[in-house]
This record gives C-alpha cells, structure tokens and sequence, in this order.
C-alpha cells in the first residue's frame, strides 16, 4: 500500500447489504477516473455472519489486494444470532469492527455505526486506538438512515461519511446512485446521504484530511468486471450457447451469468439433478452440434470424472469451468484454495489428455476461455477453465476495449453433409468418424441428423467407424492419435498465445513463480522486493496443461533459485513443475499459503526474505514454508 | 435449408434399412430377450417413416448398452446409468432428431435412477426403453434392483433381503406420461408400443421385459403374458392417473407371483413436452439451435454489445 491510496474496507452482517455497496463505490471511483480492486471475504451462511469487502484505489494500476488497508466503515451485523461471549462463534454483533482491527494501518480511520456497536465491548480498544493513532469516527448511521428512509440505507450514509472525511467529491457517489436505484428508493438514499455528509463536515474537523483518496485519469474507456463476469462473456463471445450446470459456491456465479443472459441470445440453460448430468448434458449439446459448457466447484467437479473421460476417449468437444474453494470435502466454501489442481488435471481413469487454463487476471479469463473453446471445438477434447473464489469474485476495472473482438461460433472440425460425401465410408455406408492417420491427430466428427454422417460414439476404445474394438494394433493408433492432439496444442500455443506472464527485470537473479489466481499478488510483492533491492521476476503460469515446459526451464535457468507460491497444503504446482521438468527440485523452494484467506503482497516478501534470503522465520503460521528438495 | 437434411426425409418402410450392412451382429446369448427389442425398435422405426440418420439412440452399459452398435443409426453408447443425460441434450440442442435412450435395469433404475427420476418429471420428449431381466447380465448375474425378494447370486449368497423396485409406479410417480411395459416374448405389442412411444409428445418409457436364459435361469421366460389393455379381466382407464397407478401395483406385484401382465398403463397426450415448456417460458429458441452454427447469415452477438454498458 501507498500513502497515495485509499483502502477502504466496509464490514458488516451477511445480508446487510456489503456487496453491492462496496460494488457501487468501486465503480463510482473508477468512473472518476482511478484504479479499483476489491476483495470479499464472506462466511458460508444464509443471514448473519462477519462479512467485509475491501476497494483498493489508486491513481495507477492495482492488480491485487493491497497489505493491509487504511479506512474501516463498520456497519455492525443486524443479523447476529448469539451475543454472548461464550457462543461458539463469539459475539457476532460487534464482530465487524472487533475482527478488522489487526489489519488496519497505523493512521487508519474507524468509523463505526454508534447505533449498533459499542466499542467497549472490545478489550483494550482505547489503547489500541492510541498506540495505533487510528481516527475515530462514532456516528449514529441508523439514526440517520431511519430519519429519511429505512435502517438499511445506513450503508448509503456510511458511504457519505467516508467521502467526507477522505475529499471524494459527493456527486461521484451521487451520480453512481442515480443510475444504480430505482426512483422509489432514490430521493431517500440522496437525503440519507447529504444529511450524512453534512453532519460530518459540521461536527469533525474535515478541512485536513486523515486520508486524502486519491484523484487519477484513465487513457481509454473503463469497465468494472469480476473474472466470472469474463469467463461467462468469453464463452458468450466463442458462440457458446448452451449451459448445464447445478448450483455450487463460487462456480454458481458464472452459471447465473450465463443463465440470465442466455434466452435473449436464443441459448439453452439446464439447471440438472446432480454434476453427472450437468456434464453429460454438454457432452450431449456438443455431440449434437451446439458449443456447450458446464462447470462446478470441487465437490461438483468430482462428480464430473467420469463424463469427463468420456469426453476424452469419443472426442466430443466440452468446455468445463472448476471454481477451487478450500477442500477437501466441503471444506470451506466460501474461501478460496487452489488445490484441486491436481485433481482436474488428471481425475478420471486412463491417460489423461486436456487443456487446462488458470488464468491470472479477468483480461486473462476472458481471453483464455475463448481459447479453451478454441481449442476444444477444433481438437475435440476437454478444455478446463481453472479458477478461484478470489478471481471469480474479485472486481477490477479493464479496458473495454479486451472485449472489443469479433464473436467466433466456429464449430471447430465439423464437417458439411456436401463434405462427408467425399468423405470415407466403411462398406454398409458408416462414416470413418475416427480416422487413425490424420494431421495433427484430428478426425473430422459429423453431427446427428447428417445425411451421410452415421457413427457410433462409444466410451469403449472403437476402430475407425465408431464399432468396440480391442485390437491391440488399432488401440495403439488410436490412443497415438489422441494423445498427438495434445502435442500440437503444445505447439499452437508456443507459437501463437502469450498466455503464461513474465514480470520485472530479465536479468534478475532470483525468481518467483506462481499460477492462476496469485499472479497479480505475486507481481506486487516482487515489486515491493526490487525497490527494496533485491532483484525478482516473477513467472505467472496459465498454461497448466499442455504444461509450458520450454518457458519453466528457461526461466528456471535464467534464476539462481526461485520460490513456488500457491494457495495448496501439499505445493502440488511445484510437484506438477518437478514433474513436468524431471528436476528443479533442488533449486526451488514453496510458500503456501491454505488458511482461507488469499495471499497478500507482504506475505509473499517475508517468505521470500525467509526462504531465499535467509532471513528471521515467519512470524506467524499464516503461511508455510517447505525447503527446496535435499534441505 | 437444413444443414441437417436426413431430417424428416422421405423413406420407404424397410426395417433393413436399420440392419447394419456390416458386422458387428449382436453376441447377445442364444434365446436372449435383447434380440425381441432390437427387432422391435426396428419394426417400429421403419413403420414410422424415419431414415437411419435422422435417429440418435443413446445407450448405457450392459448387455442391453450393445443395441446401437446392431442398430443402424448415430448412436452414442455412453456411460454406465447416463444413457438419459446425453439424450436430453440432443434433443434440446437439434429436438428435429427422434432420440431413443436405452439401457438395463441396474443401469436405469440403479445408477441412473437420478437421471430417470427427473427426465420424467421434466417430461423430455425422448423415449426410454429399460431392458429389464431382473438380473445385471454382463457382469455374469449379480442381483440388480428388480430382482425378486430372495433372489440368490454371487453377491447375494443368502437371497437378497431387498424387495424388488417397483419401475412402473417410480415412472408415474416420477412423471412420466406415458408408461408402459412389453415383454421380449411379445413382438407384435413391443414394435406398436415403440411405435406409440416414438410419437408420444413427451417422456415415454417402455419397461421391456428381456429374459436372460444365462443368468437368471430361474426367472420367468415372461409366457404366457396378458394383455390388460385387450383381456377382459383388467378394467381401468389408462388415462386415468390413479387407475393407471393401481393397474401398475397389481401389475408388479404379480410378475412376482408368476403372472405377467403388460401393455399400455398410462398416456396423458395432454400434457407439453418439456420442449414446448421451456419455449412457452421464451427459454429455448423456436429454431433449432444446432441450425445457427450453419447459417452464414446469421449474425452472433457479442458480449462488448450486449453486457458491457451494466459494468461502465
């Protein structure tokens, strides 16, 4: 964080409104022309828990969430259950200011909800508040709130309050509103928020701001977009048209997207029995000619193994998302993990051969899912868009123009009823639909309903007309052609795709290497390393199979040592890098990071400073660290 | 013009049209009750006008999963219990297709009974035909969900202590809207209730009686059988739900007495097919979507156009 940032963090109960305020204030600032990202962190309950969200704003580009933050708006939980101490989960009511504390800066501002909250409740508030130099703000929202409208537009007066106290111009906010309510509910969030703001500006010493938020330009055109919004968009723009899927946290995000946007663009939605069907109905869609997709988080996911080999062996193109959540089981659902890596690359039975994508940003999850549809359709496999609760939720502002491309609903390597009579046919008039010697391992497929096109799609291995066969000559051709599709995939993307990142100085000595989600963290942290003096790059992975081999061994060479961050218990990305390498074991080492909370900047620079700078050990069990291979 | 032009074309009756010209003929044992369906749905598909190629039949795994492979058509033979998933899809994305799913009855009722459960209840209109020898053939005749109380086998040494599923009655219940039982031994009524299956608007399910002369040696060859809908000692209303629903109790409650009753239990033409719901609700396009991919004229949209204005 710089002193040239606001960190705002709004805390409050589940169900009292956080997200779409702090979602509003974020695209209020960012169409003022600054940089925005926000962080959520919500508990796995129905109404009532500790829930906050955190906007980052800066004049420049912020691609993570910051170290700390520096102005807490706490709104009280109206939904609490149980206020006593003993309760198992403790005193929830005052949760959302006792739970924010250790986080906010020296200097940071407070501003509590005095309806609602009373700090005294808090052990050793007073001296905190002293030793830290906090400022505090106790205002009565829910007065204010209940004078002009309802108790819940005390979020619109604590937003009031905050553009007060840190000088953000109140028609910023106001503006946003105008667009945001509907007229009913408008006039009376607008009085809520000028009374709010009024009385701080009489009653507080506002004319030296603690926090000056800061004011910026863009160069072109912004949107506020979360990576499922991308995800759902890249598969809009690839012609996908047809969605299966049952609701699982965070994955259902992309499955709402889809399902309310797809009627008006003529497309199908199926919300089904169970992740079996899910998959199997996109199966289905995309053998009968229409581009499909399903998804789910891990639970859901694991059922989906087993369609997912089928996919694979009758080489029917399907597009799959998998939002990670901490496991195993169902874990905790509302946070974020990245250890079901290792799960979608290899679950199901047989040789696994897919394409699998973890995106690092929106931009990325926009492009790469077009690519996974890309990919699936022309070579007829599964491709997986792996993500996270922290990339699917998490906002940012992209240029418009990432979206600005031409929509492509090219089916891939189907062939015309004009092309299949040309085609090759066995003697009862069977279309050759898996053809052992072809380029780059593809047999065109045809599609039900085409005159000439009649096959059978088996899950049992099957000669070139589709029939069950168990000849180990044609076994071999077959399982050869497969598996060659993966090798040229390899190929297009070395020659086409940047996909994977490389970050700071080529020259650098020390490397930092990441994948999915954490690359923008990462990127920051290596910043914060270079201008402390040491000399990081940072490698952020995308392409997790075909795995990227040639640009991990190059720029594992190019590094002393390096440090694998991610978000697993058992650091499955450095075993898929060993692996994948044969080696490296020695010359890298992990920081991992699985207590449900992503990881922040400084997070990564003390683990970088204790593994390969040797420095004092972590200071707490927030993160772990695992010596390179030999230590 | 359709891209898909096998649709709805002009055919000659010929049920060797739906005879592959090649191998592989069926390896189903001598006396098998499969063989009484291949030549039923083939019977059915000639009668019917329909040419190979406008026909999807999806299979699941077991004896009964080999039907496509003897039959002529596209098929896709899929995973074991998920015959009914794929189907659905198809027939959403290209509902020009007539799709037959088929599968046995640890397969249907088993492991997929998920799927089956809900695909009558959404009423999909597909036609399901669950070849049921009371016994999981493949696996050399281990006790399956319609296998009779007591029934022995390698991995029921004691008898089963399960009493049997009641299929019938889950379909109803479930809600399917048409609903009927054939028998291997019965090829005339088979092909007719086939080919009443194939032109019902909606989920039609055929419990097709298929004798293992393997494995369940003991079991009925399902003969005699009786007719409800043409004896005269069955009256009741096939329209009616809860007649239908006490025909099928009697019904099942009898194969396991030795009597076997089959024909037409319930038929409610009235009801929409799921197709016809989901357009009423303006949630699946008038032309078939499998279509769009063909037509160069059409104009896709794209998400800059459509979405973006909501995140400026």
């Amino acid at each position: 964080m710089t002193d040239h940032e606001l960190i705002w963090r709004i805390a409050g109960g589940s169900g009292d409104g956080i997200a779409s305020t702090s979602q509003n204030f974020a695209k209020a600032l960012m169409r003022a022309g600054l940089h925005v990202f926000t962080h959520r962190h919500y508990p796995s309950r129905i109404r009532g828990g500790h829930t906050y969200t955190e906007v980052r704003v800066s004049a420049d580009p912020v691609k993570s969430r910051g170290d700390g933050y520096n102005f807490l708006l706490a709104l009280g939980d109206s939904f609490a259950r149980n206020p006593s101490e003993g309760a198992y989960y403790g005193n929830e009511e005052i949760k959302p200011l006792s739970e924010n504390l250790d986080e906010l800066v020296e200097g940071g501002v407070i501003v509590y909800d005095s309806g609602l909250l009373d700090p005294s409740e808090i052990e050793d508030f007073d001296e905190r508040v002293e030793e830290n130099n906090w400022h505090v703000y106790d205002i009565d929202l829910r007065t204010i709130a209940r004078e002009h409208g309802r108790e819940v537009m005390r979020n619109t007066a604590g937003v009031a309050v905050t553009c007060a106290i840190a000088d953000i111009e109140p028609d910023v906010i106001k503006s946003l509103m105008s667009d945001a309510m509907p007229d009913k509910i408008l006039e009376p969030n607008l009085t809520v928020f000028d009374d709010a703001y009024e009385m701080v500006q009489e009653e507080f010493d506002v004319e030296a701001p603690d926090i000056q938020a800061p004011t910026g330009e863009h160069d072109e055109e912004q949107v506020l977009i979360s990576g499922s919004d991308a995800i759902a968009y890249g598969a809009i723009d690839e012609g996908c048209r047809f969605i299966a899927g049952y609701p699982m946290t965070p994955w259902t995000e992309v499955f709402t997207i889809m399902t309310q946007n797809l009627p008006e663009l003529g497309g199908i939605s199926e919300q089904v029995e169970d992740e079996i069907a899910a998959a199997a109905l996109a199966i289905g869609a995309s053998h009968a000619g229409a581009k499909a997709m399903s998804g789910s988080s891990g639970g859901g996911f694991s059922l989906m193994s087993e369609p997912l080999g089928l996919a694979e062996i009758t080489e029917t193109p399907l597009v799959l998302v998998e939002a990670m959540r901490a496991g195993p089981s169902t874990g905790m659902p509302t946070k974020p993990e990245q250890s079901d890596l290792e799960h979608v690359l290899y679950t199901s039975q047989g040789d696994s051969h897919r394409v699998v994508f973890a995106p690092g940003t929106a931009a990325e999850a926009y492009y790469q899912t077009r690519k996974a549809f890309k990919l699936a359709y022309e070579y007829q496999i599964p491709s997986i868009v792996l993500y996270d609760q922290k990339l699917g939720g998490e906002l940012s502002n992209v240029p418009a123009s990432v979206f600005d491309e031409e929509p492509n609903a090219d089916l891939g390597s189907v062939l015309t009823e004009a092309e299949l009579e040309e085609a090759p046919h066995d003697d009862s008039g069977k279309y050759q639909r898996f053809q052992h010697d072809t380029e780059h391992g593809v047999s065109p497929r045809s599609l039900p309903g085409q005159k000439g096109g009649r096959y059978l799609a088996t899950g049992n291995e099957h000669m070139p007309a589709g029939h069950i066969s168990e000849s180990p000559e044609n076994r071999v051709a077959q399982m050869n052609r497969r598996m060659q599709k993966v090798d040229t995939i390899r190929a297009e993307l070395n020659d086409d795709d940047e996909f994977n990142t490389v970050h700071g100085d080529e020259d650098a000595d020390l490397g930092l290497i990441t994948f999915g989600s954490q690359q923008g963290t990462v990127e920051e942290a290596a910043d914060v390393l270079n201008e402390k003096g040491h000399s990081v790059k940072v490698l952020g992975v995308s392409e997790m199979m075909p795995f990227p081999k040639q640009q991990v061994t190059d720029f594992l060479d190019s590094v002393d040592e390096a440090l694998v961050v991610e978000m697993t218990a058992s650091a499955q990305f450095r075993g898929l890098i060993q692996k994948e390498l044969g080696g490296y074991g020695d010359k890298m080492s992990s920081l991992l990071k699985y207590n449900g909370n992503p990881f922040e900047p400084l997070d990564i620079v003390e683990g970088f400073e204790t593994a390969l700078l040797e420095g004092e050990e972590l200071p707490d069990n927030r993160t772990k660290f695992v010596p390179k291979v030999g230590e | 013009m359709s891209a898909f032009s096998a649709i709805g074309e002009e055919t000659e009756e010929d049920q060797n049209e739906f005879t592959p010209g090649l191998e592989p003929q069926p390896t189903w044992c001598p006396g098998c009750g499969d063989f009484g369906v291949l030549k039923a749905l083939k019977g059915a598909a000639a009668e019917l006008g329909l040419s190979p190629e406008e026909m999807m039949v999806t299979t699941g795994i077991g004896c009964s999963g080999k039907l496509n492979s003897y039959f002529n058509s596209y098929g896709f033979h899929t995973i074991h219990g998920r015959s009914l998933p794929i189907a659905r899809a198809a027939k959403l994305a290209n509902p020009g297709l007539t799709v037959v799913a088929a599968g046995g009855d640890g397969d249907g009722y088993g492991i997929g009974g998920n799927h089956f459960m809900h695909t009558a209840r959404e009423n999909h209109d597909i036609t399901y035909i669950v070849f049921n020898n009371e016994i999981f053939g493949l696996t050399k005749g281990q006790t399956s969900p319609t296998s009779p109380m007591g029934h022995k086998s390698k991995t029921q040494p004691h008898g089963s202590a399960k009493t049997p599923l009641r299929p019938l009655s889950m379909s109803l219940n479930a809600g399917a809207s048409y609903v009927a039982r054939t028998a291997a031994v019965n090829p005339n009524q088979a092909k007719d209730i086939i080919v009443e299956a194939i032109q019902h608007d909606g989920f039609s399910h055929v419990d097709f009686l298929t004798q293992c002369p393997t494995w369940n040696k003991d079991a009925r060859q399902y003969v005699p059988y009786i007719d409800i809908n043409e004896s005269e000692d069955y009256e009741f209303d096939k329209t009616n739900r809860s007649e239908a629903s006490e025909m099928m109790f009697e019904t099942e409650n009898a194969l396991h007495e030795g009597t076997v009753l089959t024909g037409r239990y319930y038929v409610d033409s009235d009801r929409p097919s799921y197709q016809q719901e989901k357009k009423r609700i303006g949630e699946m396009p008038e032309e078939p979507l499998a279509e769009r991919y063909f037509d160069d004229s059409y104009e896709w949209e794209r998400s800059f156009d459509n979405f973006l204005d909501k995140h400026k």
